[in-house]
């Protein structure tokens, strides 16, 4: 389609996908609610795939409307089915989750990460030639950092693991801007992988609820070298 | 034909371990798939050795020097940790059979997972099968479910997971970076070609979170932390694979980008990592130093030895680069071989607390005989393997002209070396605590639940391992067999060009 106004209609399209995505990895960051965090995960992925299938279509490429597919049916159906099979409704219930900072520095912190993931992915746009320049790569960036800093600062076991989810989410997102054509296997087995993930984590944090009582997983920090010595650098989180 | 039988053995394996008529063998099944992996990967490795040349399937795998050697390293630990095993599950894990089940079906699926690492020519796919190693693991890190093993996995899972999808980017901008230098396929041999071509910026990116995600399941030190809790509190030979194979199966990613970096056209990549594995060597020697939980003492020492790896690695010369290799060996072949030993040391006093071991030789000898050997070996006494191996890389660098980079080397390693020692001399020799020490031992490592220990020995298995380890431990020292140092002189030679 070499037709001006359509590319035009799916660029808009696809930069609408990019800022509501960035907007969800900032929502994970801020919400409140175990249930909430895992919806704004789904909604994540699917402005993922919707962000694929405008890419593939403007681009013609059958690969990526496969992609978006994939994610389509693995995110947000087959994971959180996973996990409601593997994990009790207890772990849903608890409304209030907490993180270690409180919510407007943790926005703060999360738009820091975001303009950094902006000038970090600058000089690479310049480098790749102008079909894989588009918003996706900072965006997909910024997803990454967004995510890493959910699973630094949660304490609770699944949005940690949603902060892991996003964080791949994000990979993928700068992924399907900047190399489209991985061959599909390749595609197919990172979402199985994913899908894998999520029944161990989901198996051991049941093993956790099961026999400490808690998924309260952040606060687990009996395991370190006891002497108060300054250089005891074995518990300091990176 | 035997790359993909070398892969197809351990899913076997697991999978008969699910079936129910084969539950109470499972430890014989994956002790024979595992014995069958060895001669397989032994063949190949000869294979490789003699004809100088990858051995190739279909192009989606293959096997070079540097391959082979890792793939034969897993499958010799994996054996010989199957073998431990039998005996030691048998005696501290539950009787619940299904429990055991599903010990041996994830260790064959772990198995499986390091073994396709150096395989797989796809790089997005060796991300597939390094993310599967943590998954397979996961379980098994966690396996005595106590509170602090299934923090530890936690750890472990949580930080890895994190590791691993930063290094997804970088896998991905990798590609974008082939695609723009054009018409290569994407293998390791493919990038090698297409790295002059490819823009500096992007191929800088991608080294650097791959570096920074990868890094963090080697071990490597500002993301080490989870490394000592899951090395510890792991059941003792699922330590001997996760220490000994896992952490290097993981580290063969980033030394395959490093002739990557090589071909491309900006430098002061090599300088990067040796500063990187300088810290982690250096940090490591001190933390060692503190450490109250032997299983513990020897994790840390795995940072060192990946650190000391790496250092290496980042050496520009061919001697570095053999000596890295030969550093690969001997630590897995060392490692995974204390880690025998603590394993025994744990059945037979039943604590992991330093403080509360005194005496072991009077308690043990056998036990008490190998924890010596084996902590003399890891940290660097001279007849022995590391010491050989990290006596090359320092000659390597002296030669180099790198006198700042081996002098800290060296301090750290002495450092090392007197920490080690001085944890190990002090359980062995001493003066044994009375009647039972395990019962000071609220330790923060936990003393763990077994009962019928100390009573009967070592289990048959654990000793004949110990036995056979201590053996080989000591062989490796004094010499090494020609297609051994044909092997490593082939791998090394896979880290230039």
């Amino acid at each position: 389609m070499t037709d001006p106004p359509f590319t035009a209609a799916l660029d808009a399209l696809n930069a609408l996908a990019c800022g509501l995505f960035l907007l969800a990895a900032f929502a994970i960051v801020a919400t409140r609610q175990t249930r909430g965090c895992l919806l704004l995960f789904i909604g994540q992925s699917l402005l993922l795939a919707a962000s694929a299938f405008v890419l593939g279509v403007k681009y013609q490429s059958l690969h990526l409307v496969a992609v978006g597919a994939v994610n389509l049916v693995s995110k947000p159906i087959v994971i959180p089915w996973i996990l409601r099979r593997t994990l009790s409704a207890e772990v849903y219930a608890r409304r209030e989750i907490d993180q270690v900072l409180n919510i407007p520095i943790s926005l703060l912190i999360a738009l820091i990460l975001a303009v950094l993931a902006y000038f970090l992915t600058l000089p690479m746009l310049s480098a790749v030639a102008p079909q894989f320049r588009s918003a996706n790569v900072p965006i997909g960036f910024a997803g990454l950092l967004l995510g890493a800093y959910t699973l630094t600062v949660r304490r609770e076991a699944v949005p940690m693991l949603i902060g892991i989810l996003a964080m791949e989410n994000g990979a993928f997102f700068a992924g399907i801007a900047l190399s489209r054509d991985l061959p599909f296997i390749v595609e197919l087995a990172i979402a199985s992988d994913g899908l894998v993930l999520v029944f161990v984590t989901g198996v051991l944090v049941r093993a956790i609820q099961r026999h400490i009582g808690s998924t309260r997983v952040g606060e687990l920090v009996s395991l370190r070298e006891e002497s108060p010595a300054p250089g005891a650098g074995a518990e300091e989180t990176p | 034909m035997t790359l993909p039988l070398l892969l197809l053995l351990p899913l076997i394996a697991a999978g008969m371990c699910g079936l129910p008529r084969v539950r109470a063998l499972a430890p014989a099944v994956t002790v024979a798939s595992c014995t069958a992996v060895l001669v397989l990967a032994s063949e190949t490795a000869l294979h490789v050795v003699a004809a100088a040349a990858p051995v190739t399937f279909r192009g989606w795998l293959a096997v070079d020097g540097l391959g082979a050697l890792i793939v034969w390293l897993v499958s010799l630990v994996g054996t010989t940790a199957a073998v431990y095993s039998w005996g030691y599950m048998r005696r501290t894990g539950s009787h619940h059979l299904a429990r055991l089940r599903l010990y041996y079906a994830n260790y064959n699926l772990f198995v499986f997972a390091m073994l396709a690492i150096p395989m797989v020519v796809e790089p997005t796919l060796v991300w597939i099968f390094v993310e599967l190693t943590t998954l397979t693991s996961a379980l098994l890190v966690s396996f005595e479910n106590t509170q602090a093993a299934l923090e530890a996995a936690w750890k472990y899972v949580a930080l890895s997971l994190m590791g691993a999808a930063i290094a997804l980017l970088g896998f991905l901008v990798l590609f974008a970076a082939l695609q723009a230098a054009g018409g290569e396929p994407y293998t390791w041999e493919g990038l090698t070609r297409a790295a002059p071509r490819m823009p500096p910026v992007l191929l800088k990116t991608a080294f650097a979170l791959i570096l920074a995600g990868l890094g963090t399941k080697v071990g490597l030190v500002p993301l080490h932390t989870w490394l000592p809790d899951a090395h510890s509190q792991a059941p003792s030979p699922v330590c001997a694979l996760l220490s000994g194979i896992e952490t290097t199966s993981v580290l063969y990613v980033i030394l395959r980008l490093l002739p990557v970096l090589d071909a491309s056209s900006f430098s002061g990549v090599r300088d990067g990592v040796v500063i990187f594995g300088l810290i982690s060597v250096g940090v490591a020697a001190f933390l060692l130093l503190q450490v109250r939980d032997y299983k513990r003492l020897f994790a840390f020492s795995t940072v060192e030895h990946m650190g000391i790896i790496l250092v290496a690695a980042g050496l520009a010369g061919e001697a570095a680069h053999y000596g890295a290799m030969y550093q690969i060996l001997s630590h897995t072949v060392t490692k995974s071989f204390c880690f025998f030993a603590a394993g025994a040391a744990v059945l037979t006093v039943t604590t992991r607390d330093i403080q509360a071991v005194r005496g072991l030789l009077r308690i043990s000898p056998a036990t008490a005989a190998s924890l010596l050997l084996g902590g003399l070996a890891i940290a660097g006494a001279p007849p022995l393997s590391v010491f050989v191996s990290e006596f090359l890389i320092l000659k390597a660098g002296l030669a180099e002209g790198r006198y700042v980079v081996v002098g800290l080397l060296t301090l750290f390693i002495a450092i090392a070396f007197f920490g080690v020692l001085l944890h190990i001399n002090r359980m062995v020799f001493g003066r044994p605590a009375e009647a039972a020490p395990s019962v000071e031992a609220q330790s923060p490592a936990g003393a763990p639940a077994h009962s019928a220990v100390g009573a009967g020995g070592l289990p048959g298995t654990c000793s004949v391992i110990l036995l056979l380890g201590g053996a080989l431990v000591l062989l490796l020292g004094v010499c090494l067999p020609g297609p051994l140092h044909e092997l490593l002189r082939l791998a090394a030679h896979e880290l230039q060009r």
